[in-house]
């Protein structure tokens, strides 16, 4: 057949989802295409499998949430009910509480008088709550604490208690780039010129630049104290010196975290739903993925157009259906060829979609995951979501 | 198909001028948005799409460009109105704010060098949230000699999601900034935004989590005293089968022989192939085909039936735009807004 020549190296997810090195799988990809019930279904499909999983949602639908047990938000990983553990595999899942995971790392590094003092000002708050890129970075953080607590049980002879694997959403942003970036992006944000300036004016070295500096910043303190308001400014130093004895430099804190996403282990897996949009942003994700060396395991290629009755095109389709017209009398027949006829025309969109991505990205393994008429709900909906993954 | 209504009136929306559209990601806001601004421009009106996002959105659907900070002029609708764009970006919307109240100039770059614009536009989505809208507002508000600049403003707004917390900016700002310009700003643009001048329309499409997002995004800005448009429910398909047909599809009852007599009637029996032995089952696997595809038709029309019964629970003018398989094209842009129109919404 045509198709296989132009068709794209398969991606086998049991492969991947058995190999006992992989420790880490990334799930990432553009707003709206399945990240979230990918991610549970691959962690169940390896839990079943014989692996022990810990799945970290960022941002579930309500029913897939409760597919999965999640009905409660705190923040730690709970046993999903109802998973086949013959294989001795189990699975946990937990829904990513960002300001709670922050308010954690706050809470553990700082003596509890600082801590409070931390988590009362506003300016934390609304860091913690709503900095585009905390979320990101929160994901991270979880993920680490994730394998510590997990390396520590292990080392403690509590081999039931660890997790061999990790199967990590991300976070629902507009583009799939942000969630490399975010937490650099926090980490260079706070560790900023500026902030550096406004904090420690007296590192900012000689004294004639200092006197320059100090100037500036002074104009620039009235500007902002201006628009702002009083007050303001004062807050933001307090926050980031009281950050900035704790942590020393959050800049370091992001290193770490993008070295985790480079190390041996950890797989990306890119979703993508058949749309321009879509694929454009898995094509940028696949490139930064590539030039910032960090292991790609390939592309789910989500909610894909398939007709059952392939051989029938879709013009012959519409054309039978309108000589039916003509001829009249078979109502039935037209009706379900022109049914016939749209669905073709979908699936032969999305294929041309595909090819598009694959003649682009010829060494990216991609699987193809059918469209479903209903969304998931359940554990037995996840499951054909696992198989469908696993045909490669 | 009554007349076509004259453009000023008898619209659901008189007296709106700041159109906010928003909607769940991939439900296709930005098409929705940019077709509603092409609607309201119809007969000589002047209208202005402002995107927030740093999504270049706008101009990948009209097919021009990267749109700068700058308001451009990048369609002209049927009967002669003009519609403007413009890519709202915080730290451009930072400048001009400082540059206008305090005409700061060379001191405002020197901000920018220290690295105080990046702090001011990043340090809270709150005071970003405030740039953005805020140039909104102005534009909303800019006065020619002939009255407003624009007859409407149309906004494509972020997702559902973020949407109420996107337009509370009172709320975001309050905690951050006690006083001063930012905090009085804030004020102008909630008493904009809450006023009989402006509506939040939600994009959705038959499907349930977006249906579900519709509805919470609905109550949400109910909650805030923000006030909720209309629905527009996108990429609607045309009914393919008749009630009859698809209640029996469901249930795995379509008359078989029925079938297979259409398709021969239609020439699809294959004369020269049916007579080589095979042709007979080939026609079976594709009866099978066709009534299993018929089934699974009818499960989606069942499912988008009750995302239709959810969405009328909310009670607000409801649009529907079709499903353009071949995607959108500047084309197709027209064809939409004259829906729109139809329907009453522009």
């Amino acid at each position: 057949m045509a198709a296989t020549a132009r068709r794209s190296r398969p991606l086998d997810v049991d492969a991947l989802l058995d190999d006992p090195t992989t420790r880490v799988v990334v799930c990432c990809g553009s707003g709206g295409v399945g990240k979230t019930t990918t991610a549970a279904a691959l962690g169940l499909r390896a839990a079943e499998r014989g692996r022990r999983v810990v799945v970290l949602t960022i941002d579930p639908a309500r029913r897939l949430a409760q597919s999965m047990g999640l009905v409660e938000l705190d923040n730690a990983p709970r046993p999903v009910k109802g998973v086949d553990t013959t294989a001795g595999g189990a699975l946990d899942a937990m829904m990513l509480d960002m300001k709670r995971t922050f308010d954690e790392v706050i809470e553990a590094h700082a003596t509890p008088e600082k801590a409070q003092q931390i988590l009362a000002n506003p300016f934390y708050q609304a860091l913690s709550s709503s900095f585009a890129g905390t979320q990101e970075y929160m994901a991270m953080e979880k993920l680490g604490q994730l394998r510590t607590r997990s390396d520590a049980a292990k080392a403690a002879g509590r081999d039931d208690e660890a997790w061999d694997l990790v199967v990590v959403d991300t976070p629902p942003s507009r583009s799939a780039l942000d969630f490399l970036d975010a937490p650099q992006r926090l980490g260079s944000f706070l560790d900023g010129r500026f902030i550096r300036i406004l904090t420690a004016p007296a590192k900012a070295g000689s004294r004639a630049y200092l006197k320059v500096v100090s100037v500036a910043v002074g104009t620039a303190g009235n500007v902002l104290t201006k628009i702002l308001g009083a007050g303001f400014l004062g807050d933001v130093q307090t926050f980031v010196s009281a950050l900035d004895t704790m942590f020393g430099g959050f800049r370091e804190r992001a290193d770490r975290t993008y070295q985790l996403l480079q190390a041996d282990g950890t797989a990306f897996v890119v979703v993508a739903a058949p749309e321009p949009d879509a694929l454009r942003e898995a094509s940028y994700f696949v490139e930064r993925l590539g030039s910032e060396r960090m292991p790609l395991a390939g592309l789910v290629l989500n909610r894909v157009h398939v007709a059952i009755a392939e051989d029938l095109s879709s013009e012959r389709a519409a054309a039978a259906a309108e000589d039916l017209d003509e001829i009249g009398g078979h109502v039935l027949t037209a009706g379900l060829l022109r049914v016939h006829a749209d669905r073709m025309r979908r699936r032969d969109r999305d294929r041309a979609l595909a090819v598009r991505f694959t003649s682009a990205h010829p060494s990216v393994p991609v699987v193809e995951v059918p469209a479903r008429a209903e969304d998931v709900h359940d554990l037995e909906g996840l499951r054909a979501i696992g198989e469908d993954l696993a045909k490669g | 198909m009554p007349a076509t209504a004259p453009p000023t009136s008898d619209t659901d929306w008189d007296g709106v001028r700041l159109h906010i559209v928003t909607g769940k990601g991939g439900t296709g806001k930005t098409t929705v948005a940019a077709a509603l601004a092409l609607a309201l421009a119809a007969g000589g009106r002047r209208t202005l799409l402002c995107e927030v996002e740093n999504r270049q959105g706008i101009a990948q659907l009209f097919d021009v460009p990267p749109l700068p900070y700058e308001e451009r002029k990048i369609a002209v609708a049927p009967d002669g109105g003009d519609v403007f764009a413009l890519a709202i970006e915080p730290k451009a919307a930072l400048l001009e704010y400082l540059e206008l109240f305090y005409r700061l100039g060379r001191a405002g770059r020197m901000l920018e060098r220290l690295g105080a614009v990046d702090f001011a536009t990043t340090i809270a989505p709150g005071v970003r949230d405030v740039l953005l809208t805020g140039k909104v507002y102005e534009a909303a508000r800019r006065r020619g000699k002939a009255g407003p600049v624009y007859d409407a403003i149309v906004l494509d707004a972020p997702p559902t999601g973020r949407i109420t917390q996107f337009l509370n900016v009172n709320e975001e700002v309050v905690g951050l900034a006690k006083v001063g310009p930012v905090r009085n700003q804030a004020g102008s643009i909630m008493s904009l935004l809450r006023s009989p001048q402006t509506v939040v329309h939600l994009v959705t499409v038959l499907e349930e989590m977006p249906v579900q997002e519709t509805q919470d995004g609905a109550h949400q800005l109910r909650g805030a005293g923000l006030p909720v448009g209309g629905v527009v429910v996108n990429m609607v398909r045309d009914p393919v089968l008749p009630q009859r047909v698809l209640a029996a599809a469901a249930r795995g009852r379509l008359d078989r022989d029925l079938v297979l007599a259409g398709l021969e009637a239609a020439g699809l029996g294959g004369r020269g192939r049916a007579a080589a032995g095979n042709g007979g089952t080939r026609l079976a696997t594709l009866v099978d085909g066709l009534v299993a595809e018929a089934g699974e038709h009818a499960v989606r029309v069942a499912l988008e039936t009750t995302q239709r019964k959810e969405l009328a629970a909310l009670d607000r003018p409801t649009y529907e735009l079709p499903a353009l398989p071949g995607g959108i094209d500047l084309g197709s842009l027209y064809d939409l807004a004259e829906l729109l129109r139809e329907q009453g919404m522009a």
